[in-house]
């Protein structure tokens, strides 16, 4: 029984842990840390416009490996992430990116959240509200209460 | 008493009874709506819109398939309107559209660049020489760099630019006959109508 606890923990981390073993580059793109750094985020925010869902960083897409070269020569040549992004949604559009920017024409995407949650909390209260108004005893009179 | 209490209510139970009945019956409309378009009206789901529609064509130069040692550029192109057609003998559908190529070269409405986009030469080569060869300039984009500065994801993609080096269309995906006429040949009418406004 312990045995079997061990083995199913073991597999647990080995999963939780196999997203840094199956890194798609051979050899890290920088050998300092804080350029590896943001490597690793930005190719992670970037999405694969082949595969559409995957970012380019799990990819293994040639178009991927081909983004991923880019992302790395610009990021050797100085240029700021956001210089990168700006570089690649120039080209392929907010699609490109998994983090889409607050803009006119994406408040409704990033309010849904919070629209969908007033909406449900909106209901339950009128629900509760409404049940709490009728009568005691209509609950068990009325035919088709329940519904 | 009862009865008085229950009829308005009733009339609004039965109209709140109705409310998830409309919202699964548009719904539905909406997922008619899209299938259609997916099936009659080429719809693609996974189309990406592209940002360059309406801005300047990137200008690229290249080594030309034909011959590596000279250097091609669609910027020879400028003042009237081309084809950029991003294809590559690895890529089913480009085989799939190049007899609507040659349809097109064949009408000589405006002449077609070739982007053969991270392919092999030799192959290449072959491949225009058996099946016919629509461009009139083919540029060999190796490393797939000018392929990025276009925002292509996925050959063929076909990008008509105007007179006024501006891209006007793209088309993702194969090329058939009915895609030219119904989503290239009108901006080539509009051009050509503004150019002959302008020169009377």
């Amino acid at each position: 029984m312990n045995r079997r606890l061990a083995v199913c923990l073991m597999l647990l981390i080995a999963l939780a842990t196999a997203g840094e073993a199956l890194a798609i580059d051979e050899a890290p793109a920088f050998t300092d840390e804080p350029r590896q750094l943001r490597y690793e985020a930005l190719t992670q925010e970037l999405r694969c416009v082949v595969c559409q869902s995957n970012s380019i960083a799990d990819s293994n897409a040639s178009m991927a490996t081909d983004l991923r070269r880019l992302v790395r020569e610009m990021i050797a040549a100085g240029k700021t992430d956001d210089e990168i992004r700006d570089f690649m949604t120039a080209r392929y559009g907010d699609f490109v990116l998994y983090k889409p920017p607050l803009t006119a024409r994406t408040y409704l995407l990033w309010a849904s959240p919070v629209l969908l949650l007033l909406i449900g909390v909106g209901s339950v209260v009128a629900v509760i509200v409404r049940r709490s108004q009728r009568p005691l005893a209509a609950d068990d009179t009325e035919p088709g209460a329940g519904s | 008493m009862a009865e008085e209490l229950t009829s308005p209510n009733a009339a609004g139970a039965r109209a709140r009874a109705l409310v998830p009945a409309v919202l699964f019956a548009v719904l539905l409309g909406v997922c008619g709506v899209t299938l259609y378009k997916i099936q009659h009206r080429g719809l693609d789901l996974h189309e990406i819109k592209s940002p360059l529609i309406g801005r300047p064509a990137p200008v690229f130069r290249l080594p030309s398939l034909a011959d590596p040692t000279v250097m091609v550029s669609n910027e020879a192109f400028a003042g009237r309107p081309y084809l950029v057609n991003v294809w590559g003998t690895w890529c089913g559908e480009c085989r799939a559209e190049h007899g609507v190529l040659l349809e097109i070269a064949r009408r000589a409405e405006l002449p077609l660049v070739g982007l053969d986009w991270r392919d092999e030469r030799g192959i290449a080569g072959r491949y225009l020489a058996t099946l016919g060869n629509p461009y009139s300039v083919v540029a060999s984009d190796d490393d797939g760099r000018v392929a990025i500065d276009w925002g292509v994801y996925g050959a063929p993609e076909t990008f008509l630019v105007g007179a006024d080096g501006q891209i006007k269309h793209k088309h993702v995906g194969a090329l058939s006959i009915d895609v030219w006429e119904r989503d290239f040949v009108p901006h080539l009418k509009a051009g050509t109508a503004a150019v002959a406004a302008v020169a009377p």
